[in-house]
């Protein structure tokens, strides 16, 4: 492959229930540690029906911000900046002119300012308050964790959110990657951010009935729904040509995004576009089905989600689909919604990168729906060419990333 | 028919996916296109207009044991309102 429009990843940040940094994200991820636990920050959890979620533990913004900066940055903006000023740091990056004006910052979030939004209904409807805080909407917009990482971090290239709920950090990060592949872009900064463990929240994803009541097991028998996670996920990203004259660091190369709707149900999981998404990041990679050793799941542990997944892995694989190892970091972040597709491309690089696949856990046996070699409950090496990263989200909205081993 | 079925069923006829004239007690909640996810509306509807809570989770609802039938959802709701009495 020529050198031209190759896009490279240099930098990685993140801020997770199993870490504030990517590398101790990681390191926990390889030991199959479980970041679910008691629901702590929701406003009276006691009268919650849902007792667990991942949250991200001990976060104090303080660290990270001057107390006066705060009235403006909700939790998710805040975990937003954090992860990507690790990300940018290891980069080694400097956005100095033109090149900040030639850099996008591409931000997946998929309900945006939660917590300023039930601090403030709770303001108004339960203590019967007559004001709000004033910063309340530009907290609570989706858009924030975006436009707010351009501010910290001098970014004045394209600036957007990109929402599709549990998708929007793989769209956000395919369209950055699409951008820098044609030139559109010199640099991104991209990712997703997600911080949706409150009260609110918490009882509309319980009215679905899809949660689990103990822990997230992707593909097992016996499991019982999906956990709610939260945190953040960015990478830089650039052109291979610019990365080798700074002398940067390589991380992993991207080489493909596939995008699909579903155009059926909202919340039925469809195997067609699910295909059709693994389909064309494959062929957007000029990769061959043989060419892919891992892929990080979708893999939420609902029933239908799972069942359907793999159907579509029989379906773009073939033969080759038992050969594939396939796992869900879920299992052990619960699901970031829009925050989510960049968790599992951070987990995807590095799995690549390192030979060695993260663990789904919980895992407590084969379902005969779910037929693959989803690498229970160990981590294991494993020599990856390339790998994909799915997002299938409500809404029918379908994307996945390609990614191979840089040399 | 006691007033519990009446009312389950005046529910499950607002929210039943196919063209159907009548619903009966003999009916499956899978032909009447009201399994997994798509039963949580019919289940909200009944909870508010009974004042209960039912037990459901759309991955673990097994058709053949649980609520198979819309009889079944009579049954499981007249039991709530009792032990609610």
């Amino acid at each position: 492959m020529s050198d031209v429009n190759r896009v490279v990843v240099t930098g990685l940040g993140a801020v997770t229930p199993l870490g504030h940094t990517a590398a101790t994200y990681w390191a926990n991820l390889k030991q199959g540690v479980n970041g679910i636990g008691p629901i702590k920050l929701a406003a009276t959890p006691e009268e919650l029906t849902q007792k667990v979620a991942a949250e991200v533990k001990d976060f104090d913004p303080l660290k990270h911000f001057e107390e006066r900066q705060l009235s403006t940055l909700d939790r998710v903006s805040q975990f937003a900046v954090v992860a990507a000023r690790e990300a940018i740091a290891q980069a080694a990056i400097t956005f100095d002119m033109p090149l900040s004006l030639r850099t996008a910052t591409i931000i997946g979030t998929g309900v945006g300012g939660q917590t300023t939004l039930d601090e403030s209904f709770r303001r108004i409807y339960l203590e019967k308050k007559s004001r709000v805080f004033p910063l309340t909407i530009p907290k609570l917009m989706v858009n924030a964790p975006a436009s707010q990482i351009s501010v910290f971090c001098g970014l004045r290239g394209a600036s957007f959110a990109v929402a599709s709920a549990c998708a929007s950090a793989t769209h956000a990060i395919g369209l950055a990657f699409h951008m820098l592949h044609s030139g559109a872009v010199d640099c991104a900064v991209t990712g997703g951010a997600e911080a949706c463990i409150t009260f609110g929240t918490l009882r509309g994803w319980e009215a679905m009935r899809v949660m689990a009541p103990d822990t997230c097991r992707p593909f097992s028998i016996d499991r019982k729904g999906l956990v709610l996670g939260e945190g953040a996920a960015m990478l830089v990203l650039e052109p291979l040509e610019r990365a080798r004259a700074r002398g940067a660091q390589i991380l992993g190369e991207i080489v493909g995004f596939g995008m699909s709707a579903d155009a059926a149900d909202l919340t039925a999981p469809d195997q067609g576009g699910m295909t059709r998404a693994m389909e064309g990041a494959l062929a957007d990679g000029k990769l061959a089905v043989q060419n892919i050793q891992y892929i990080n799941a979708h893999g939420t542990g609902t029933a239908a989600n799972d069942a359907t997944e793999t159907q579509a892995r029989h379906r773009v694989f073939g033969a080759h689909a038992g050969k594939l190892a396939v796992s869900s970091t879920k299992s052990m972040v619960g699901h970031a919604l829009g925050a989510a597709g960049a968790l599992e491309m951070v987990a995807t690089l590095l799995a690549v990168r390192e030979a060695i696949v993260p663990p789904t856990i919980g895992y407590l046996g084969p379902d005969p729906a779910c037929d693959l070699d989803y690498v229970p409950n160990e981590a294991r090496a494993l020599t990856i060419g390339a790998a994909l990263s799915n997002s299938f989200a409500f809404g029918g909205l379908n994307a996945v990333l390609a990614v191979k081993k840089f040399s | 028919m006691s007033d519990v079925a009446s009312e389950v069923i005046a529910v499950i006829a607002k929210k039943k996916r196919v063209d159907k004239p009548n619903v009966e007690l003999s009916d499956r909640l899978d032909d009447l296109g009201l399994e997994s996810l798509n039963a949580v509306e019919m289940i909200f509807d009944l909870e508010e207009k009974f004042n209960i809570e039912i037990p459901y989770n759309a991955n673990t609802n097994n058709p053949s044991t649980e609520f198979g039938t819309v009889g079944d959802v009579v049954k499981a709701i007249q039991q709530l309102v009792d032990k609610k009495s």
